[in-house]
């Protein structure tokens, strides 16, 4: 096997092969927690924690893992780390535990985390692994966390709770956009988002599976 | 009470839809909504799968699991108990065998159906629609009739959105969408304006 490149396994996954505006993985429990930041970076950390770890101990035990029940030895492993991060939620912070809700355990179910370990761990030594998933859990807090930076922003004016444009409720000058705390906002930026990143890596639009022919009709308008 | 569940039904489907409100399912959402036909397949497997696995981790919550669920065994030690934090292993453990039994036995019984969801059952024991239908009725502490109610809503409020999703999608092939919006950007607009419409159903109240 070819020699992979700490670095290229490191920041492809960001902007390049990014896991949510790319592979379309693990958008299901990523939206629902951006309209805050501080919500955002706890789920964030968690993810980067559970995939760099699922992503090694996997690769650690990939060659012992009989093939037909991988998934299941590989769920195992997840739902191992995710108990701990939600425990210790729990214990340490028990108020952002409760507005993650049920996203914390989904983490589980989240696609980058499953898809990582069986495309990637189960080929290639610990290390690397881990960095693969550390590379692939930082692309999708990147966007997350620009959703949620934007989401915050103008939905409420603050950063972290920190009140940043004065609302016009409490006599400032900023009406808050009230479109951003409702789930829809989430599916618009993302697209906005991943329109940009189409825009500038040409090589990431989809092409359409027929064309659209030119208008064919030869008589001049009436 | 006939009419509580109508009401937790409604708010299932409508109100609190899965997809819609709160972005589960997603990735099976926006990959498989390309054809109306697979996504009614989709759809009806979700449907058969929530109806059947929240209610047998309800089952598994409260004579489990919960603290002091135990105390049916009669032993003194096992009162006090609380399983709770193993939890997330057991639904996810539950819903993987679950789907795996329920595509066994359709192979065998109803092979005409079997044939029809053949590919998606094994897609959906991944599928954060399920496990957070879980999480939720374990969240918001549902009873056992609840439970199967709110299973079956949940299934089918997921069910109608992909249905709705792809129906869009197979007439926005006609249409000329900006180069960098191509596909999934689209699609993420698209969803999030059916978004939109599921939220005028909020006040809804029976």
């Amino acid at each position: 096997m070819a020699q992979l490149k700490t670095r290229e396994v490191l920041f492809a996954p960001i902007f390049a092969n990014n896991p949510i505006a790319l592979q379309i993985l693990g958008i299901c429990s990523a939206l629902a927690i951006t309209t805050k930041l501080s919500t955002t970076v706890t789920m964030c950390l968690a993810v980067i924690f559970v995939l760099t770890l699922s992503n090694f101990f996997v690769s650690v035990i990939r060659n012992m893992i009989p093939s037909n029940i991988r998934i299941i030895v590989q769920m195992t492993i997840i739902t191992a780390l995710v108990i701990v991060v939600d425990q210790f939620l729990q214990a340490y912070a028990f108020q952002l535990s409760r507005e993650l809700s049920v996203f914390v355990g989904l983490i589980i179910t989240n696609c980058i985390v499953l898809g990582r370990a069986e495309a990637f761990a189960m080929q290639n030594p610990p290390w690397i692994s881990a960095v693969d998933g550390f590379g692939n859990a930082l692309g999708y807090s990147v966007v997350l966390l620009a959703v949620g930076f934007s989401r915050e922003l103008f939905g409420s004016g603050s950063v972290f709770g920190v009140q940043l444009m004065a609302l016009a409720s409490e006599g400032g000058w900023y009406i808050p956009n009230g479109l951003m705390l409702l789930p829809p906002s989430a599916f618009f930026l993302i697209g906005g988002f991943i329109w940009i990143l189409r825009s500038v890596r040409v090589e990431q639009v989809e092409t359409e599976p027929y064309e659209i022919g030119p208008n064919t009709r030869t008589s001049p308008a009436f | 009470m006939f009419e509580h569940y109508l009401s937790l039904f409604i708010r299932a489907v409508f109100v609190e839809n899965m997809a819609l409100a709160f972005f589960l399912g997603m990735c099976t959402f926006l990959a498989i909504s390309k054809k109306v036909e697979t996504a009614l397949g989709l759809g009806i497997a979700v449907i058969v799968v929530l109806t059947l696995t929240v209610p047998v981790n309800n089952f598994i919550l409260h004579n489990f699991l919960d603290e002091g669920a135990l105390a049916w065994t009669g032993i003194a030690a096992l009162e006090q108990v609380d399983l709770r934090f193993l939890g997330l292993m057991c639904y996810i453990g539950l819903i993987a065998a679950i789907v795996q039994i329920l595509e066994m036995v359709l192979d065998r019984y109803v092979p005409a159906l079997y044939n029809a969801l053949g590919i998606f059952l094994p897609l959906i024991t991944v599928n954060c629609a399920i496990l957070g239908a879980s999480l939720f009725m374990v969240e918001r502490n549902y009873q056992f009739g609840e439970s199967v109610v709110f299973g079956f809503g949940a299934g089918f409020g997921w069910a109608l959105a992909i249905v709705l999703l792809a129906a869009i999608r197979e007439k926005l092939k006609y249409s000329d969408v900006p180069e960098g919006l191509r596909g999934l950007g689209i699609v993420f607009v698209i969803t999030g304006l059916m978004s939109l419409g599921f939220m005028s159903f909020a006040g809804v109240q029976l």
